[in-house]
């Protein structure tokens, strides 16, 4: 391979050409480069040099019809609905595509430019197998709205009146129907550019052109690491989620089955979305008595087990810790998080070398199903067999990861079904709900206290930031509040792909008791720790994973790293591929502010402070943090997949 | 088959070796200057002029530059540059060597077609003798300057002859054209300053160097100026590779190659136009018919729809697949003849693909797009009467 060839194949696969757009133009109209005046529909804008029309367009509040243009990906300019005329030029030009680097004249809606969409769209329509009444994304398509806008009366070329092809549901998370796909080549590029995976590709020519994987295998039988970041930009209903809907209601109306939910943070800041409401309109309680109004018999907060994945990982990292620094033993550091499924996946495809580095502790969902059907059975005298746990993410993979023959420790399937928020959306919807006017209600015992640090797993950061509050504070004996402004670790925060944090731990205080339960404990004070620096990391969305693993490698920086939070999707589980539909950086950027706000309203918000946890490890897992039971219970191993699997 | 004709350039005894010497006493911005002066348009048909595209590279920006000689020669009809690399590769090599001197890159590529792939022993033959002379490599002619060429196959798609799908599957990817703006001038293979010429494009370079930009540009019309090779096949007495001055006519054309009871010419390949008899005195050249070198003669017996069929077949075939007009309108073209031919295409809906077709010229992502509905379009409105009310199946 040539030297050229390697400068563009290092990361990311979308041609050079398109990447430049990704670099983001300064939009406050006086920031550096060089400014342009243009014109469009006769209104005049100034822009800085390489905006594209589309962008100039928005800023003075010209729509202009798109299908494959995302804001999430790199520019594809295939579809053609955004064409434009622009003055001089032959032919049209896609408005998403191209760069201002002179001053134009634009025409956004000439009968040329109407001409040309109509029939495009018309084209897409042809092929489009669109019984929008029996469609999932009836109300909710980007190309049912754009015939709706476009006035679309008649099928021009013609429409299917049948499906041509089978349905992909191989997978437990994501389906493909091949029938609804326009070729925008969002999923492609998501896939290839925006995670790095490179599951799905254009084949074939021409108009038999499809998308497809390897070998035209069923996604099951690929790398696929059920991200579902696919589905949320997918325009239509060629990409959705294996709901398990129909047997949830099922297992409701059975009145021998007793039927419980747990409910992730993220969920909470999204669903009002589907309800027409802002994003970032928490409505935590009001989908409490919801849950219960449609037949939950119990409803958990997922963040009870969220603080206790960060007392079992936290453990954990502290005994490899001891086992480097004191044992000088060879031991797996950094060590990595294992709370995102589609993460977890990926390791296993495509660094299955480095899977030594993740934690063993169960994600907070797989440790609720199991904690349910042991602790919770038994203090409720309940038969396992009897109960059914369904848990609420915003999450595709978690459908797969409940699905995993691992993760049955308690005897029985530990969660029965994964079930996505749009899902649960729907659920409400057909039982007439209206989730917004619903009465508000809190958690059902015993797991109901939760703290602020289980809500903020929601969002990338916010993993590190909890592990970080109790770690801290379980070493030195100090508040966090006395070391960072209300306990808010901001540096940890925000969207930026890669973040690196060091934190010289300021004094040791003695060993608390909840680990001192651990009778292997190697050691009883803290004094190896006196001094030490703490390094981390954060990565969201597997492309900067790739990054991240890829300098570990290569012994750069984030190889010293002591501990690296990784999350799957971009946003973290708040941009999970089974919340509402659209995404964009905005829109995540607002469901982050609803759950750090929710953090905030808590009153306890580190999790060696939530007294359910602590009940459990005194009643239930005496044997403390890393002990023999929690170790049955909550931890788990993971297989090397490999790239190449038969 | 050899060329029929010798010419002015292609099939003269021009020097190539020479051509690069007087090169080399020149600054680059002279050698641009001098390509400027000749007036030299690209020979692949889209005819941007060469000096202004070589201008925008040298001016742009890169930690390298590359010269790419497009020998994906992949329309129908066109087998000039075929001849071109077999008969006189070195005047292509030494024109890109010019390029690579004049823009200030190191390094050529030439993209061949699959096809052409017996006549890769031969090049790299020719490659290697230039290295020996000392006319490629480090030093070029012992100056200061340096330029090597490497030879890289194509697979056989039509597309991969755009310019920016060819940089595509340089780099290894599926073969589809970029957006464009940017243009591969600066941002190409690899993202750095690319020129991307046609291999007659290279040879005319050759010619200019030898024997002057005054010269060249004194041949042809004002705005197409020089000789230009044309591969001309179909319904004619002597088919072949011809070399005539731009400006000819297409009368003049079809006397010389023995064709003169044409019913239709398509020229330009299947991306060109059909020109009827009632049009024959207009003349090749880049203000009035444009063309990379595709002569296609239909004698009277011809039938002008299984024309058309055949043209559409070919661009259904060959879309790349990634933008709706040219990926569906192809098809739907396509589906309009199979109508045509068994008499079920209402005029209503015959209007309503020629808006298609209109659409696709306009809004289609590259030139593949745009230029595939011509050769439907224009034989819908020279021929309609002989496209209309069939009954049973084609006309044979």
């Amino acid at each position: 391979m040539s030297d050229q060839e390697k400068a563009n194949t290092q990361t990311s696969r979308a041609p050079i050409s398109q990447r430049g757009h990704l670099v983001k133009m300064p939009t406050n109209g006086t920031a550096i480069g060089a400014l342009v005046t243009i014109s469009i529909d006769g209104l005049e804008v100034k822009v800085p040099l390489g905006t594209t029309i589309l962008e100039a367009a928005k800023q003075i509040g010209v729509k202009i019809p798109t299908l494959c243009y995302h804001e999430d990906l790199c520019i594809a300019g295939v579809c053609r609905i955004c064409v434009v005329e622009v003055e001089g030029q032959r032919t049209l030009q896609a408005a998403c595509a191209y760069p201002i680097t002179s001053p134009l004249k634009i025409r956004t809606h000439t009968r040329k430019v109407r001409q040309a969409r109509r029939r495009i769209l018309d084209l897409l329509l042809s092929k489009h197998y669109g019984e929008c009444y029996s469609c999932f994304r009836n109300g909710n398509c980007e190309l049912q709205s754009l015939a709706a806008d476009l006035g679309v009366d008649f099928f021009r070329f013609g429409h299917p009146d049948k499906p041509t092809s089978e349905t992909d549901n191989s997978s437990y998370s994501v389906q493909r129907d091949m029938n609804k796909c326009i070729l925008c080549r969002r999923c492609v590029r998501t896939c290839i550019d925006l995670q790095e995976v490179g599951v799905l590709e254009a084949v074939h020519r021409g108009d038999k052109t499809r998308i497809s994987t390897f070998m035209d295998k069923p996604l099951a039988e690929v790398v696929c690491i059920n991200c579902g970041q696919c589905i949320n930009r997918c325009p239509t209903a060629a990409l959705g989620a294996a709901d398990p809907t129909d047997d949830v209601w099922r297992d409701i109306i059975n009145p021998a089955k007793h039927v419980v939910i747990q409910t992730a943070p993220a969920p909470r800041a999204a669903i009002g979305e589907c309800f027409g409401l802002a994003p970032g309109t928490p409505l935590t309680f009001e989908m409490n008595s919801a849950l219960r109004a449609i037949g939950f018999d119990k409803v958990f907060d997922t963040n009870f087990t969220a603080d206790l994945t960060i007392i079992e990982e936290g453990t954990e990292l502290i005994l490899r810790l001891h086992k480097a620094l004191v044992e000088k033993q060879p031991v797996a550091l950094p060590q990595f998080t294992s709370c995102s499924p589609g993460w977890v996946k990926y390791i296993e495809h495509f660094y299955p070398e480095m899977l030594p580095h993740m934690s063993s502790a169960k994600s907070p969902q797989q440790m609720f199903g199991s904690v349910i059907k042991t602790y919770y059975a038994k203090l409720h005298n309940l038969d396992p067999a009897d109960i059914v746990t369904v848990a609420l993410m915003p999450c595709s993979a978690k459908k797969f990861e409940c699905n995993r023959p691992e993760m049955a420790s308690s005897g029985y399937k530990d969660v029965d079904y994964g079930l996505v928020t749009r899902e649960l959306a729907q659920m409400f919807k057909e039982a007439g709900i209206e989730l917004p006017k619903m009465p508000k209600s809190d958690f059902d015992d015993p797991f109901g206290t939760a703290t602020g640090s289980g809500v903020i797993f929601g969002a990338t950061g916010g993993v590190m930031e909890a592990a970080l509050r109790t770690v801290i504070e379980l070493v030195s004996g100090l508040k966090v509040e006395n070391l960072y402004d209300h306990a808010n670790i901001l540096p940890v925060r925000g969207f930026d792909g890669v973040r690196y944090v060091e934190l010289t731990i300021p004094k040791v205080g003695p060993v608390p008791d909840l680990l001192k339960t651990n009778k292997h404990l190697p050691f009883d004070s803290w004094d190896w720790l006196a001094g030490a620096t703490l390094k981390i990391a954060v990565a969201h969305g597997t492309a900067n994973a790739k990054k991240v693993l890829e300098d570990i490698k290569a012994g750069g920086k984030l190889s010293e790293c002591h501990f690296i939070e990784f999350m799957a999707c971009p946003g973290g589980c708040l941009g999970g591929g089974g919340m509402p539909i659209p995404t964009s950086p905005a829109i995540r950027a607002a469901r982050a502010k609803a759950i750090y706000a929710e953090d905030a309203a808590y009153e306890v918000r580190k999790s060696h402070e939530n007294p359910a946890v602590i009940r459990l490890y005194n009643e239930f897992l005496t044997d403390g943090p890393n002990g023999h039971t929690a170790h049955h219970l909550l931890h788990t191993t993971y297989t090397p997949r490999g790239k190449y699997i038969a | 088959m050899n060329a029929n004709r010798k010419g002015l350039v292609t099939f003269s005894t021009i020097d190539p070796d020479a051509a690069l010497r007087a090169a080399v006493a020149k600054t680059r911005t002279e050698m641009i200057a001098e390509v400027t002066a000749s007036k030299l348009k690209g020979r692949g048909g889209a005819g941007f002029p060469t000096g202004v595209k070589w201008n925008l590279a040298a001016a742009a920006k890169g930690d390298a530059k590359y010269v790419i000689c497009n020998a994906d020669e992949g329309e129908p009809g066109t087998f000039k540059d075929r001849v071109i690399l077999s008969e006189v590769p070195d005047l292509v090599f030494a024109g890109m060597t010019i390029g690579g001197i004049a823009i200030g890159s190191a390094k050529g590529i030439v993209y061949l077609r699959g096809e052409y792939a017996y006549l890769r022993a031969q090049l790299e033959e020719a490659l290697a003798r230039r290295r020996a002379a000392g006319l490629l490599g480090p030093q070029i002619l012992s100056k200061s300057v340096g330029f090597d060429i490497e030879i890289r196959m194509g697979s056989g798609a039509y597309v991969c002859g755009e310019e920016t799908a060819l940089i595509e599957s340089l780099e290894g990817q599926r073969g589809e054209p970029r957006n464009r703006p940017p243009f591969p001038v600066d941002t190409g293979l690899g993202g750095q300053p690319t020129i991307v010429n046609n291999v007659e494009t290279f040879a005319c370079v050759a010619a200019i160097f030898a024997k002057g930009a005054a010269w060249f540009a004194s041949i042809g019309t004002e705005k197409s100026t020089g000789p230009k090779l044309f591969s001309v096949s179909g319904d004619c007495a002597n088919p072949g590779v011809y070399e005539f001055p731009m400006g000819i006519t297409v009368a003049e054309l079809l006397r010389e190659v023995g064709g003169e009871d044409a019913k239709a010419v398509q020229i330009g390949g299947a991306s060109g136009r059909c020109v009827p008899a009632s049009e024959f005195a207009r003349t090749i050249s880049y203000e009035d018919i444009s063309t990379g070198g595709s002569v296609m003669v239909f004698g009277p017996q011809r039938d002008m729809l299984a024309v058309a069929k055949n043209f559409m077949e070919f661009f259904v075939e060959e879309s790349c697949g990634q933008c709706t007009p040219c990926r569906e309108g192809n098809a739907k073209l396509l589906e309009g003849i199979e109508m045509l031919e068994e008499g079920r295409c209402s005029a209503r809906y015959l209007d309503e693909l020629l808006t298609l077709g209109e659409v696709m010229q306009n809004a289609s992502k590259c030139g593949l797009g745009q230029s595939s509905p011509n050769a439907f379009l224009s034989i819908v409105s020279h021929f309609q009467d002989e496209l209309m009310g069939r009954t049973h199946g084609p006309a044979r």
